[in-house]
């Protein structure tokens, strides 16, 4: 349970520099001389398998996540208090995002590790129980959480608040804020196709955008893994040389020595592939977190363009009833309505009749100008507060690739010297033939 | 006569014709020997001192076997040169270069250079350069073959190649081919019975290569003649033939192995290759999207292009320089194979008359006829001189073999440091604009080192 007197405001720590557990590096994605208050530590520490219930009453296994906090103020101190912890699965961190995206829809929300293994060369687990899976969603968790954590406007969240300090009640607390409905509606409005007659162009461009963004990283990630896979094929095959190298030098005088020890090398090559593209798979779950990342982008785009609609379609509606009001005031028919016809038919109606029409009319386009107002206040703030963040974004976005493009170029640095130890190695061999 | 110490000659290694002093300058120097070059003689003298073939006394049955082993070979020319005679330096150089296309009505073929450098005094001149196809370079181990049948004649590159398969003409075939076909003169140009052949100074030096179909025919006749042994059977192997055959078999086997693995290994590498390649240009099309990542991502499509480019230099060295020696070996245990059968028969018609002709003296005591100890001796040349070109082919065997591998190694190095030596400048690029942010810089930095 989280000490009693703590400020709803949150903060992490900059330990998202250091080196993780298992040795990768971790985003900084925590800038400098941001306006968080430092208050706590977070890290998702383990997974853990549990079995139970599900709500079909069917019996299923499922991974459990450790969530780890601790004051900050403590760890600047040097103490070292025991954390605070509670245990969380999948399925409830998709429901935070859930409630994040629908309450905060000028925010691009950071995204969660993928569902299922996605991209996959043949000889990696697709797996979700494959451990080493298990643990790239842990990293990807705890790399969720920190950016949540570290945002300007989603760090002073409460339900994010909750969902890291009380394990029991919070799934409650985020249903009473009803955010299922906007969910819904949400959901219905994204999906939806509607003309919009004069979205904002910057938008637009970023939508456009946003396309590029999600069609590169795939494009990227899909070569990369058949690029692996190959690597894999190329370096498998080179063990075949220390077997028959081996078989060789059995028939040889002189030349035996040098040739069985060329084929422990030949062997030791073969076998360093696995750790190599083991360590790629870092590179690939950095470009996955951004190909989903584009699609939050696309997300806030088409809000734009929902608020921009809402507003033509309120501000459209208020004209159409003012023109109305005109004509039942003057009496000029300039647009084609059926009481016209049936005016015009039937002879005009009583002055009573059309006195109440006309008060109706009237609260009408009171109402009609409130929701102008509304919808213009609404798509203002939409595009302030969303223009900042998707700045934000874009520089967050520029920086962590630039260096998810330096990581893998210094471990395709790293294969390369391992290659060329390997080589010279068996190159010794064959000279001592 | 005069003899000196039998001399093995070191393997296909010789220097270039340009690099190669006239021999009749002064300054010319004696090939010598590699530590690891055993000392061998195709010279029968020597037999029964280096390689102790069962020849009871040395000086009375060397004599007898040179005389017969003249006589054995009767297109020798009568004066041949002594093969015993002193050649301590290396005296004869020969080049395949400078393939070119020649168009007939009749045919398209490709002839080569062949230039030859030498101080003997077989050859009238003390350099030649023809052109030869390869037609006459078939003709020429035909012609080692029969007139030279207890020697390991070296391979040829293979004969026929499927049209449609294989381009004869494209550069890669020809370069192949020409390397394998210096090699195969170089070969028998150092070795010390087969470089005295007549066939070889004509192939060297004739300007047209009368082929001679008469004499074919009558090389033909003589080698029926010689094979009379065909219905004799080999009884025993005598165990060091044994072992030869032996290590010959488990040899080419391994040898097909390994030829598999390369293939294989440049099938995989070429798949990986294209795969390689649409990777680098999904980078370059996604720069197409981004402004502060352009110029990075510009650079890790031309990173990964060059890394293409190592890969695909690799493993043209690899098809061009690894498979084809390979391959050259395993038509080298061919020929060997080939030799040792002719031992065998060679050894089961002598013990075939000698049994047939002791039961006969036991019969009616009818002298051991001078046929069966021509048998003898027959033998007896046919075992000094595989053993003495087994041991030559070994140690050869060892130096292509070691020279190989090696260079197998050196390739991938060289492969990796092209790439290492990419990657490590696209790091300077991307680190560009990474001033401001000092903290990832340094400990990138650190994990770099």
């Amino acid at each position: 349970m989280a000490d009693d007197g703590r400020e709803e405001s949150l903060g992490t720590d900059d330990d998202s520099d250091q080196t993780g557990a298992d040795g990768s590096l971790n985003n900084t994605m925590v800038e400098e001389g941001s306006t968080l208050m430092r208050r706590m530590e977070i890290c998702v520490a383990e997974a853990e398998k549990r079995s139970g219930k599900n709500a079909v009453s069917m019996q299923e296994t499922y991974t459990v996540y450790l969530i780890e906090t601790r004051p900050m103020d403590a760890v600047a101190e040097g103490r070292n208090p025991a954390p605070d912890c509670l245990w969380r699965r999948y399925s409830e961190f998709e429901l935070l995002r859930n409630y994040l995206i629908v309450t905060y829809p000028y925010i691009v929300v950071p995204p969660l590790p993928e569902k299922r293994a996605e991209f996959v060369w043949h000889k990696l687990s697709a797996d979700n129980m494959d451990p080493d899976f298990v643990e790239r969603r842990r990293v990807g968790l705890e790399n969720f959480l920190l950016r949540v954590a570290s945002h300007p406007v989603l760090s002073n969240d409460k339900i994010l608040y909750y969902f890291l300090t009380e394990e029991h009640g919070w799934k409650e607390a985020v249903y009473e804020t009803g955010f299922q409905a906007k969910a819904d509606s949400r959901l219905r409005a994204l999906s939806a196709t509607f003309r919009v007659r004069n979205p904002d162009k910057c938008f637009m461009e970023m939508k456009h955008y946003s396309d590029e963004l999600q069609s590169h990283t795939s494009q990227l990630l899909r070569a990369r893994a058949r690029v692996a896979d190959r690597l894999y094929g190329v370096y498998k095959v080179h063990g075949n040389y220390g077997r028959v190298f081996s078989e060789w030098s059995a028939i040889e005088k002189e030349m035996g020595d040098g040739l069985q020890s060329a084929g422990h090398h030949m062997d030791a090559y073969a076998a360093s592939i696995d750790d190599i593209l083991e360590e790629e798979e870092h590179y690939a779950d950095q470009l996955k977190e951004y190909l989903f990342y584009a699609e939050a982008l696309r997300a806030v785009c088409r809000k734009h363009e929902l608020t921009q609609f809402e507003l033509e379609m309120a501000s459209q509606d208020l004209i159409s009833k003012k023109q109305q009001r005109e004509e039942l005031a003057t009496g000029i028919v300039r647009t084609f309505s059926l009481k016209g016809m049936t005016n015009k038919l039937f002879g005009q109606e009583a002055p009573e009749q059309r006195e109440a029409r006309l008060k109706l009319l009237e609260d009408l386009i009171a109402e009609g100008e409130e929701t102008v107002k509304e919808k213009t206040i609404e798509r203002a703030e939409h595009v302030e507060k969303a223009w900042v963040d998707i700045q934000r974004f874009k520089e967050q976005k520029d920086k962590d690739l630039r260096e998810a493009l330096i990581n893998y170029a210094v471990m395709q640095i790293s294969m390369c010297k391992k290659g060329i130890q390997v080589w010279s190695n068996a190159k010794e061999c064959f000279l001592k033939m | 006569m005069s003899i000196s110490a039998p001399r093995g000659l070191a393997s296909s290694g010789q220097k270039p014709i340009t690099e190669i002093l006239h021999p009749l300058s002064a300054a010319e120097e004696p090939l010598s020997p590699g530590p690891d070059v055993t000392v061998s003689g195709g010279r029968d003298k020597e037999v029964g001192l280096t390689n102790g073939t069962p020849v009871e006394t040395p000086s009375p049955a060397s004599a007898s076997v040179l005389f017969n082993r003249l006589h054995l070979d009767d297109d020798l020319d009568p004066d041949t040169r002594d093969p015993y005679a002193d050649t301590e330096t290396h005296d004869l150089f020969v080049t395949v270069d400078d393939p070119k296309k020649h168009v007939s009505t009749m045919e398209t073929y490709i002839t080569y250079r062949v230039s030859t450098k030498t101080s003997r005094i077989e050859f009238d001149l003390p350099e030649y350069s023809v052109r030869r196809r390869y037609q006459d370079f078939d003709w020429l181990r035909t012609k080692l073959e029969d007139s030279q049948p207890t020697h390991l004649i070296p391979p040829l590159p293979e004969k026929f190649v499927m049209k449609g398969v294989v381009d004869r003409f494209s550069e890669e075939f020809v370069e192949t081919r020409m390397k394998a076909l210096d090699k195969f003169l170089k070969r028998i140009a150092d070795h010390p019975v087969l470089s005295f052949n007549p066939h070889l100074n004509a192939f060297l030096s004739a300007k047209d290569l009368n082929k001679r179909q008469g004499l074919a025919l009558l090389t033909k006749v003589g080698e029926s003649v010689k094979s009379v042994a065909g219905g004799y059977k080999l009884r025993v192997r005598p165990p060091e033939f044994c072992a030869l055959g032996e290590y010959l078999d488990t040899f080419n086997q391994k040898l097909g192995t390994i030829d598999r693995i390369a293939q294989r290994i440049l099938k995989e590498q070429s798949e990986y290759l294209t795969e390689l390649r649409e990777y680098g240009t999904v980078y370059a099309s996604w720069a197409g999207s981004e402004e502060e990542l352009q110029r990075p991502l510009e650079g890790m499509a031309g990173c990964v292009t060059t890394c293409c480019g190592a890969l695909e230099d690799m493993s043209e060295n690899m098809s061009q320089d690894f498979l084809p020696v390979l391959r050259e070996y395993i038509l080298y245990i061919e020929s060997m194979k080939n030799v040792l059968r002719k031992r065998d028969q060679s050894q089961a018609e002598y013990e075939g008359r000698l049994e047939a002709a002791v039961l006969r003296k036991q019969e009616d005591r009818t002298p051991i006829p001078a046929e069966v100890e021509k048998c003898q001796d027959k033998m007896e040349c046919f075992n000094a001189d595989l053993k003495a070109d087994w041991e030559r082919w070994q140690s050869n065997k060892r130096q292509d073999f070691k020279q190989l591998l090696t260079g197998m190694a050196d390739k991938n190095v060289t492969y990796y440091e092209k790439c290492q030596a990419a990657w490590e400048s696209l790091i300077t690029v991307l680190q560009d604009k990474q001033t401001e942010d000092k903290t990832s810089c340094k400990s990138l930095w650190e994990i770099q080192q």
